[in-house]
């Protein structure tokens, strides 16, 4: 029952903290927007949200060499990051779209904030629900 | 605590960003600067920016790593009535480009901004979360 009471609120936290960290991610695109070289990265939310939730995702090729690819689109480093595919080449390798990463930004914020109220409307109904009929 | 991280870097990022407004107004600044006795005039400085590993994969700030000198030569111009003229009569200006100084120092006020603006909104975020599970 109780596992039954805190399961919601589990998949949102998975979810919370995975906003918590592409909100980083994406500050770091910004703070480097002016860096030589610097590729942009990106990261694959819902894959991510999948693997934490289910343990490893359903239909995931499995890896039992290392010469194996892993079946994910577009190119990855060691940390399962995506590189950010970019718009126009610019002359000092620098692949940071600053519309684009913002437009991101403002995407991750908002999610972030409809996550953090999700868990608290759940917590909400938790309580009401604890309540005796007398309490108002 | 990983929200914590977004002052590091954009901090990191807004603290480089001053440097290149910083070395921007010293060049701005020394734009007419004229050739001492020595024959040399005042050099355009740049900064180089890098990026610096903060922990965690997903966290990268941004450092100076080196403020390289212009190597150009300096704007000679002919100015045989100027105290500081060498015997043919050209004064050595120093080599800024005020053009480029001037995109430089928008190009870095607006960086700055941008990442002033990530720190206020990871601000609102955490003050958010910090309320959870009270209203």
């Amino acid at each position: 029952m109780q596992n039954r009471l805190t399961q919601a609120l589990d998949f949102q936290s998975q979810a919370l903290v995975l906003r918590a960290e592409r909100q980083r991610l994406i500050a770091s695109n910004i703070a480097n927007a002016d860096t030589p070289g610097y590729q942009a990265r990106e990261m694959d939310f819902a894959k991510a949200l999948r693997q934490a939730t289910q343990g490893a995702g359903e239909g995931a090729l499995a890896v039992t060499h290392p010469a194996h690819q892993t079946g994910q689109l577009g190119a990855t480093d060691a940390d399962g990051l995506l590189y950010a595919r970019f718009s126009q080449d610019s002359l000092d390798r620098n692949t940071v779209d600053m519309d684009r990463e913002r437009a991101s930004f403002t995407d991750n914020t908002v999610k972030y904030e409809a996550t953090l109220r999700f868990i608290n409307g759940s917590v909400r109904s938790m309580l009401d629900a604890m309540k005796s009929a007398n309490q108002g | 605590m990983s929200m914590f991280k977004i002052f590091d870097v954009s901090g990191s990022a807004a603290s480089a960003q001053t440097q290149r407004l910083n070395v921007v107004a010293t060049n701005v600044a020394n734009a007419d600067t004229v050739a001492g006795p020595d024959g040399k005039s005042f050099k355009a400085h740049h900064v180089v920016f890098q990026t610096v590993p903060m922990g965690e994969p997903t966290s990268q700030g941004v450092q100076v790593v080196n403020v390289v000198e212009s190597s150009q030569e300096g704007r000679k111009v002919h100015q045989p009535q100027h105290p500081q003229a060498d015997a043919e009569g050209y004064v050595t200006y120093s080599n800024v480009d005020p053009i480029g100084e001037m995109v430089d120092m928008i190009s870095a006020s607006r960086s700055y901004q941008n990442n002033i603006e990530v720190m206020n909104t990871a601000k609102s975020l955490l003050l958010k979360t910090l309320q959870m599970g009270q209203s």
